[in-house]
């Protein structure tokens, strides 16, 4: 596979995809996008074919999704994937079962995008799951074996998921001060109870666009709970402002519309996480960008998102009792140490914030500010935190 | 060696117990008795000397053996009519392979009542003169075997005529001898009662039976028949059994078998060669016990040491004899008269410390690893089967080959102990297999370390059966009726040894099949995806999938053309045999070989034309080729 092409392909559609456009584009666009995926597939067999015909042992190159192929941007101050592939052959014992599972799975998505149709991650397993004419085997054992094959096909052809018609469960609510337009439906996010509006998986400009908006800022808390509280509060009502949370570590769906807030209305992305390893994580990840999707960084991360807490000086400071500690595990304190080596955790502020972790010996949840009060986290906690511009980046 | 040496008979010196020690218990003293009652009672209850020595007199070796009959192996009905059919069937090889005939044997098991058969066996062998037909057949310990030392299967002059007093025992029948010794001479037929108490045959009658000339077409052969109380019954110990087993360790010889319920059971030749001639050996210094001697001393014609020495004795030459007799205090010119016990003693002390060369070895034959294959491969349904003879070597003075053969896989159950069949002198061993040394060899061996399962103190549990033999001048028997190998340490060393050589051999095959199965594993994976690929391929670009199916199946066969090779020991492809193939002690038998692959899914790479490939390795590129063109045609 030319992998030259593919990295000019994939500047194009992120431009595509990242500006505003009328209606009318963005349908010309969502084709543009499907002719130009579907090209790549093609392309893809046709590699496959003519290296089979040629007499070679066929293969799909794969960029590698790990820290080792990442590359932190001190410029851009967002994560990169390098350029190291892996080559995925037929006729090597330990890939054949992958490639014939990566061929699957691109004709089953160049299919989608013919019939202009979309799938959950589960349903596309299900769509290209079957028995192997003659054997008793199956093509995937599960859904777990389908979608790192997916993702692999997404690097490989350098398009996103949702350029091949497919989706994850969605997972992400939000709330607040703004007007969407979801395939036409005009939802108003200041009047959805308590529930919320679930965030889709897919939140391209081609399906949601922005109407409305009067919030000032974002405030996005780990997960539903602490949501539950906010809204429940009525916080983006009193301080202006869109209440997002992630289910823990936040889908795509969830990052891409942070992203898109902050870039196209303009809104400071402020997170509200546990003092944890995995707190400090799923703030790296809304920054800039996770290493298992480097390649979507550029999409997603919002290298100017702030974290507001818990911090770990937040014990002493807010005088909270010693129940609240939950003391870190042997995994805790591993992680915590791998992230403190992050390049991109390598600032003044955040080494001393783990570093105060580590000394404290204890993690605490966003809800230990319970202890001070039930609604102490959204009266007096966040909005001082917000008003004093007391946060870490 | 020859019939005139007739031993005088001894009788045995332990005597059946219960007639003297009868006396002795009754001994002449009543609690509290005085002394006048006991000597009247005496009259009454014991005997004087004088009276118990009118009932003492010599037993006869046949009355000995006819009351423990089951030291002979005639302890029960069952066991009984297979010692008879195995006495019989020895002495006829023995008389064929001696006189240079392939042997022909037919052997009838006739039931005339529930527990009644007529046993009837017949060779091809020089058959017997008329006058020693009542020696050979009526009296025990009477034969041509005992008084050497050569490899043949008997060894006591015991056997048949054991089954012939059996035989008038329980039926009141007697013995009929069928013999010709070439074809001017007519048909004898001699009727035998033995009488014990005399250790003699009685001949009921004796006729010429021209009529019966056409029971031997080749113009010479025996017939015995005895009639007998026995029980038939098939599977282990059978008679069914010791004929298979025999056939096994005897591939020259071609035997018929008809069984009781009258069906016709062939075993063929498989060797168109006699085993070769042995030499018959004087005794060998080493393993000479002092009371034999004193008795050869006794018994020599030489008249000084050093000829006595040389005369009585192999390997023993002049310097040796000079230097056994100077440790002794002698000269090899000294008188055998002069040497009394004392020097005898000496003699016997300097025997052990002069180092003599090893007995000769041409008095032992082995079957050989060639022979032992076909035997084995005629008999028993394996897929691989790997055989070695050790060189000779000598216990207590006697020179004894150990072979060991194996046959694994095919149709042998995988899931129960390993059979071991053993052998002494060609003879198969039945009976007291776990008193065997031969047994305790193949428990002895780790053969885990060849890949196979094996329980604590157990035989291997595996698609397995492991037979050795040994061949000797004289086999150590545990018990006159010969059912298992007495424990020596060079016996049992010899064993292992061979055992360990099956084993490696089994080994490397075990290995290559792994090694065969794991290729053939990888092919029929990419086997399995390329339609998918070739589908996926197709939809992807539009365009119709066959080329690059066909293009992958291509390259498939290519990159795991390996399973089509025959690889070696130590992985490198080769055409026309490796290590195993050149190796003349190890057989594989392609079409019993089981699939490499275990699920079925590949399975038509692998299976077989149904006719059963031969032997040879050269046919593995004949078939190599067939597999191939069976997968073009069915695409």
């Amino acid at each position: 596979m030319a992998t030259k092409k593919k990295t000019v392909h994939r500047k194009t559609t992120r431009k595509a995809a990242g500006g505003k456009t009328s209606a009318s584009t963005s349908t010309a666009g969502r084709r543009s996008t499907d002719e130009r995926t579907i090209k790549r597939l093609v392309e893809l067999g046709g590699d496959v074919s003519a290296t089979a015909i040629g007499g070679e042992d066929p293969f799909v190159d794969i960029p590698t999704r790990a820290l080792s192929n990442t590359r932190w941007n001190t410029r851009r101050r967002i994560l990169e994937m390098g350029d190291a592939r892996q080559r995925r052959n037929l006729f090597n014992l330990g890939q054949a079962r992958k490639f014939m599972q990566t061929m699957l799975l691109a004709s089953g998505c160049k299919e989608l995008i013919e019939q202009g149709k979309t799938l959950s991650l589960r349903s596309m397993y299900y769509k290209s799951l079957h028995t192997i004419a003659g054997t008793k085997e199956k093509t995937f054992t599960g859904q777990e074996e389908s979608d790192p094959i997916l993702e692999d096909l997404e690097v490989a052809l350098g398009s996103l998921r949702e350029e091949l018609h497919v989706f994850a469960s969605e997972r992400g609510k939000v709330v607040g001060n703004l007007t969407i337009i979801d395939n036409g439906d005009e939802i108003d996010l200041r009047r959805m109870g308590t529930g919320g509006y679930a965030i889709p998986s897919i939140v391209e400009p081609s399906v949601i666009k922005f109407g409305k908006c009067e919030a000032k800022f974002i405030l996005h808390v780990e997960k539903g709970t602490v949501w539950a509280r906010f809204n429940e509060d009525r916080f983006w009502k009193k301080h202006n402002c869109i209440l997002t949370e992630g289910g823990g570590q936040p889908p795509r769906g969830v990052r891409r519309l942070l992203r898109r807030m902050h870039e196209e209305l303009g809104l400071p992305v402020y997170c509200l996480l546990d003092c944890d390893p995995w707190g400090h994580y799923i703030y790296s990840v809304i920054k800039q960008g996770s290493m298992n999707l480097a390649f979507e960084s550029e999409r997603m991360a919002i290298p100017q998102a702030k974290f507001v807490g818990i911090r770990a000086g937040d014990y002493q400071t807010y005088g909270l009792t010693d129940d609240v500690q939950i003391a870190l595990s042997d995994r805790d304190v591993t992680r915590a140490k791998q992230i403190a080596a992050y390049p991109w955790f390598d600032n003044k502020a955040w080494q001393k914030e783990i570093k105060t972790m580590m000394r404290n010996g204890f993690k605490m949840e966003v809800e230990s500010l319970i202890t001070k009060g039930i609604s102490f986290v959204t009266e007096e906690y966040v909005p001082a935190k917000l008003a004093a511009k007391d946060w870490i980046e | 060696m020859s019939g005139t040496e007739t031993p005088t008979l001894v009788p045995p010196k332990s005597g059946p117990p219960t007639e003297r020690a009868a006396p002795a218990k009754e001994a002449p003293t009543l609690p509290g008795g005085r002394r006048k009652t006991t000597s009247r009672r005496a009259g009454a209850r014991g005997s004087t000397a004088e009276e118990l020595s009118t009932r003492q007199r010599e037993i006869s070796v046949s009355e000995f053996f006819a009351k423990n009959r089951h030291l002979l192996g005639f302890d029960n009905p069952r066991k009984a009519l297979l010692t008879t059919v195995k006495e019989a069937v020895d002495n006829a090889l023995d008389a064929c392979e001696e006189a240079g005939v392939l042997p022909d044997l037919r052997v009838e098991l006739l039931p005339l009542t529930e527990t009644r058969f007529k046993v009837l066996v017949r060779d091809n062998g020089p058959g017997i003169v008329r006058k020693q037909i009542e020696n050979v057949f009526g009296r025990l310990l009477y034969g041509s075997k005992f008084h050497r030392l050569k490899m043949s299967r008997g060894q006591q002059g015991i056997g048949i005529s054991a089954a012939g007093m059996y035989g008038l025992m329980t039926t009141g029948k007697p013995v009929v001898i069928l013999s010709r010794t070439s074809a001017k001479t007519p048909v004898h037929e001699v009727v035998l009662k033995m009488d014990t108490s005399r250790n003699r045959a009685d001949i009921v009658s004796d006729e010429e039976r021209p009529g019966e000339a056409d029971r031997f077409p080749d113009g010479h052969g025996t017939e015995v028949s005895i009639e007998l109380e026995g029980r038939h019954l098939k599977g282990r110990q059978s008679v069914d059994e010791y004929l298979e087993q025999t056939a096994i360790a005897n591939p020259h010889a071609r035997i018929e078998y008809r069984t009781p319920t009258g069906e016709e059971i062939l075993f063929d030749r498989a060797v168109e060669e006699l085993p070769p001639d042995t030499e018959e050996i004087k005794p060998h210094p080493m393993g000479i016990e002092l009371g034999t001697l004193i008795q050869m001393l006794e018994r020599t014609s030489a008249t000084q040491l050093g000829a006595f020495f040389k005369q009585e004795f192999c390997r023993v030459g002049p310097t040796s004899a000079k230097e056994i007799c100077r440790r002794a205090g002698l000269s090899d010119r000294s008188w055998i008269k002069q040497v009394g016990h004392d020097e005898a003693e000496r003699l016997y002390a300097a025997i052990q410390e002069v180092r003599v060369p090893a007995p000769p070895t041409s008095c032992v034959q082995a079957i050989g690893t060639k022979t032992l294959l076909s035997g084995l491969l005629k008999e028993v349904r394996g897929e691989f089967y790997a055989a070695s003879t050790r060189p000779p070597s000598v216990y207590r003075g006697r020179p004894f080959i150990i072979e060991a053969a194996i046959a694994y896989g095919g149709d042998l159950p995988g899931d129960e102990p390993s059979r071991v069949i053993r052998f002494a002198n060609r003879v198969p061993l039945q009976y007291q297999q776990s008193a065997c040394s031969s047994f305790k060899a193949v428990l002895e061996t780790n053969w885990r370390n060849y890949g196979l399962t094996q329980p604590r103190g157990g035989v291997p549990v595996a698609p397995l059966t492991v037979m050795i033999h040994m061949a000797s001048v004289w086999v150590p028997f545990t018990s006159e009726s010969k059912e298992a190998i007495a424990d020596y340490d060079e016996i049992r060393k010899e064993m292992r040894l061979a055992l360990q050589e099956c084993g490696r051999k089994l080994q490397t095959y075990l290995n290559r099949r792994r090694r065969m199965a794991r290729q053939g594993e990888r092919r029929s994976a990419f086997l399995r995806y390329i339609g998918e690929i070739a589908k996926s391929c197709g939809e992807l670009t539009g365009r119709d999938p066959t080329a690059v199916h066909e293009a992958l199946l291509k390259q498939a066969e290519v990159k795991t053309a390996e399973v089509d090779q025959i690889l070696d020991d130590e992985g490198r492809i080769i055409d026309d045999g490796g290590s195993l193939a050149r190796d003349e002690g190890v057989v594989i038998v392609e079409s019993r070989q089981g699939r490499p692959v275990e699920d079925d899914e590949g399975g038509d790479l692998f299976g077989e034309g149904g006719a059963e490939r031969s032997t040879s390795r050269r046919s593995a590129s004949k078939s190599k080729t067939r597999r191939k063109a069976k997968r073009g045609g069915s695409r």
